[in-house]
């Protein structure tokens, strides 16, 4: 589904990313992990489009086609999905609205029909029940006076509406209690199926014992320098990061 | 950057959908700016003599006063001689009913989206056109007049209604009140009169279509509604203009008298000619608009949704001489381009618990200017009057300018006056949260300006919510930098 070959990534003058090689089939979930600085949030921005950072070399190759060649609302159009780390506030839009739109964009895109008030409506509450989120925050402002664990459940809210055949989450568990966390981590296991693939980017190995991932990379200095499965990253609670930066140094 | 202001260029020269010109041949007074002028406007009209004779006061008066310079917009000095002070619109009689109406001018209005048939009309929106000094059609006359509602144009009002019109006119604004209002009261050629009686609940919206057609040509109307003891109306005026090279001046003036527990609400959707990207050509909008709530719990609220003109020039104000009376301004100002807008409001309180609220929103693009002046005058024997006021500018690009000038005036212990000040930018994280969702850049802007409109949008009536959206968003697609 993903092909990340050999991503080179700067941001004016300061290179990020460092060659990182990546594939990822349908049904699959990767971790990527490292310290504060590796570029771990970099690569969710190059894979979600983000102007900031200029791709210098390599290719990235979605369902077959080329997503460096794709505009950011194109991509997500294509079934490329980021949960925000830090979830922007957009005043008097509801998410209700915001998702109406959004969703209507996406179908525009497909050659399918706008959907009618009615359909929107059911959609809508069938994945309210999945994510179990409040119903009144839907029509409150997007993410305006929202607590840190409401922002990321509107998260998963909005990847449950528009159903990513590819989901970045980003540091979703920063800032979150371990009940927020719960529910966040058992909101994205729902949405699991065989035909879609998650990214998941953490810090901290914790949310890993809520969504359980397939493969678990390191990444370091812009490259990943160890991939492993979900045993990889107990080690790396384990041991910290100083364990992976002291084996590169002597490396 | 570079792809922004790309955008930034495909959007604003997007050309003005209401640019057209209609060729209508028009009856004019000779350029300039005299007695005679006055006099000419006046026998055209059929006035009688004492309307003649306040028309020259105001003249004489206007001839003794200067054009004001305090307000913060730059424009060359305007040469009051080389303008046409009226212009109709030529029509062999007077027409009776509508299907006596040129349909060249039926035609105009129907491609600004204004049916003026009655029979066609769905909406419950009564309809008064002025198309540069005239009115041309006021449609449901019959309906509201079950109701004793008097709604019509201007000069229909002094032949049919000479005794209300001589009471009230300038009742509010004075004929000396200002420079622009003085100008307009000595050549005003028509505009709307409405009259609401004792308990009457006007059961439609009444609405005025405003355009000026005609080249050279300024437009002055004069509108007047009166709302008697626990009546209740409410009144949208829209306003378009073809494109021109040269500035055209409208100088109008609104006039809202309220008495006891009467409530006017009085929309406006501004949508002049802007003028061109460089700034060439648009309407100078220099406009006076107040209410006076003359009655004890009476309410007036102004609500304006401000798109177009050159320059902008208006407060929208309250007079809250009843106790217990209530005042409000909600209003989205844009500018882009090469735009200037100074616009706010006034709230006077003179009565006992009286209330007032300003809710402002500007919103500046291009190298445009906006401005947001606002008064906020508590009297000595005002008790207990209160006053919200919350002015928020939006910032888009780095040429533009956003402006606040409040002045708050307590003259009474007892008041409580609350200011509240914001001033923000439309971010690159905004558009790009919008982006990753698959909404492209137009909609992300048109989704968060509505959002940040929406208190004010909200106040709007239905049908004209939609079409004030939607201009919005014309307005300003993609000027994001």
């Amino acid at each position: 589904m993903l092909k990340i070959k050999n991503i080179h990534a700067r941001v004016e003058e300061k290179a990020i990313l460092n060659g990182i090689n990546l594939e990822v089939k349908p049904g699959e979930v990767h971790a990527i992990m490292g310290p504060n600085g590796s570029g771990k949030s970099t690569l969710a921005s190059v894979l979600a489009g983000r102007e900031d950072f200029e791709v210098t070399d390599g290719s990235i190759e979605f369902l077959g086609k080329n997503l460096l060649e794709m505009s950011p609302e194109d991509r997500a159009r294509e079934g490329v999905f980021l949960a925000f780390q830090y979830p922007v506030e957009i005043p008097g839009v509801s998410t209700v609205n915001f998702m109406k739109t959004a969703l209507n964009k996406i179908r525009e895109y497909r050659g399918q029909d706008t959907l009618d008030a009615v359909s929107f409506l059911t959609l809508m509450k069938e994945k309210i029940n999945l994510v179990e989120i409040d119903k009144a925050l839907l029509n409150r402002s997007l993410n305006e006076g929202f607590s840190g664990g409401e922002k990321k459940r509107n998260e998963i809210f909005q990847m449950a509406m528009l159903e990513p055949k590819l989901a970045i989450l980003d540091e979703t568990d920063s800032g979150l209690d371990i009940d927020a966390l719960r529910i966040v981590a058992n909101g994205v296991n729902k949405l699991r199926t065989k035909d879609n693939a998650t990214i998941v980017v953490t810090h901290y190995q914790r949310l890993l014992e809520y969504i359980v991932p397939d493969y678990v990379h390191v990444l370091y200095k812009g490259k990943i320098v160890k991939s492993g499965t979900k045993e990889l990253a107990l080690e790396l609670e384990a041991k910290g990061y100083d364990w992976i930066k002291s084996e590169m140094e002597v490396a | 950057m570079s792809k922004d202001n790309q955008v930034l260029e495909e959007f604003t020269s997007k050309e003005y959908e209401h640019g057209w010109t209609t060729d209508l041949e028009s009856d004019s007074a000779p350029k300039g700016l005299s007695e005679d002028t006055v006099r000419f406007i006046s026998a055209k009209k059929n006035e009688p003599e004492w309307l003649l004779e306040w028309r020259l006061k105001a003249y004489r008066h206007w001839t003794t006063m200067k054009e004001p310079q305090w307000p913060n917009v730059k424009y060359p000095s305007i040469d009051y001689q080389d303008i046409i002070y009226y212009s109709a619109p030529k029509q062999k009689v007077q027409p009776k009913n509508l299907s006596e109406v040129d349909p060249e001018l039926i035609k105009t209005f129907e491609k600004l989206g204004i049916s003026l048939t009655e029979q066609k009309r769905l909406t419950g929106v009564a309809v008064d056109a002025v198309i540069d000094s005239i009115s041309v059609a006021t449609t449901f006359k019959d309906k509201l007049g079950e109701l004793g509602i008097i709604f019509c144009s201007f000069s229909e009002a002094v032949k049919e209604h000479p005794e209300l019109v001589k009471k009230y006119l300038g009742s509010v604004v004075p004929p000396n009140d200002n420079y622009f209002a003085a100008l307009n009261s000595a050549v005003f050629s028509d505009g709307s009169f409405c009259y609401i009686p004792k308990g009457v609940r006007c059961p439609m919206e009444l609405s005025t279509y405003f355009r000026i057609n005609a080249a050279n040509t300024g437009q002055f109307e004069r509108t007047l509604i009166v709302a008697e003891d626990a009546s209740y109306v409410s009144y949208l005026e829209g306003c378009t203009a073809p494109m021109r090279d040269e500035n055209q001046l409208h100088a109008a003036v609104v006039e809202l008298y309220a008495m006891k527990d009467a409530e006017i609400k009085y929309s406006t959707v501004q949508n002049w000619y802007p003028g061109n990207k460089e700034g060439k050509g648009g309407i100078y909008n220099f406009v006076t608009k107040r209410g006076l709530c003359a009655g004890d719990h009476s309410k007036i609220s102004w609500t304006q949704v401000e798109t177009g003109s050159a320059i902008t020039w208006k407060y929208p104000s309250c007079i809250l001489k009843g106790d217990y009376s209530n005042g409000e301004f909600y209003s989205v100002a844009v500018t882009n381009n090469y735009q200037q807008a100074d616009t706010g409001s006034k709230m006077i309180h003179i009565g006992k618990h009286t209330r007032s609220r300003i809710v402002s929103k500007g919103i500046s693009a291009g190298k445009s200017q906006n401005s947001y002046r606002g008064q906020v005058h508590i009297l000595k024997r005002a008790e207990n009057a209160r006053n919200f006021s919350q002015c928020d500018s939006l910032l888009m690009g780095d040429q533009c300018g956003a402006h606040t000038f409040p002045y708050i005036d307590v003259e009474n212990k007892s008041a409580h006056v609350e200011h509240e000040a914001t001033t923000s930018k439309i971010g690159e994280d905004q558009i790009f949260y919008c982006l990753q969702r698959g909404i492209d850049e137009e909609a992300a802007v048109a989704l968060i300006v509505n959002g940040y409109a929406k208190e004010v949008l909200k106040q709007l009536p239905m049908e004209f919510a939609v079409e004030a959206q939607k201009l919005l968003a014309l307005t300003l697609e993609g000027s994001v930098g």
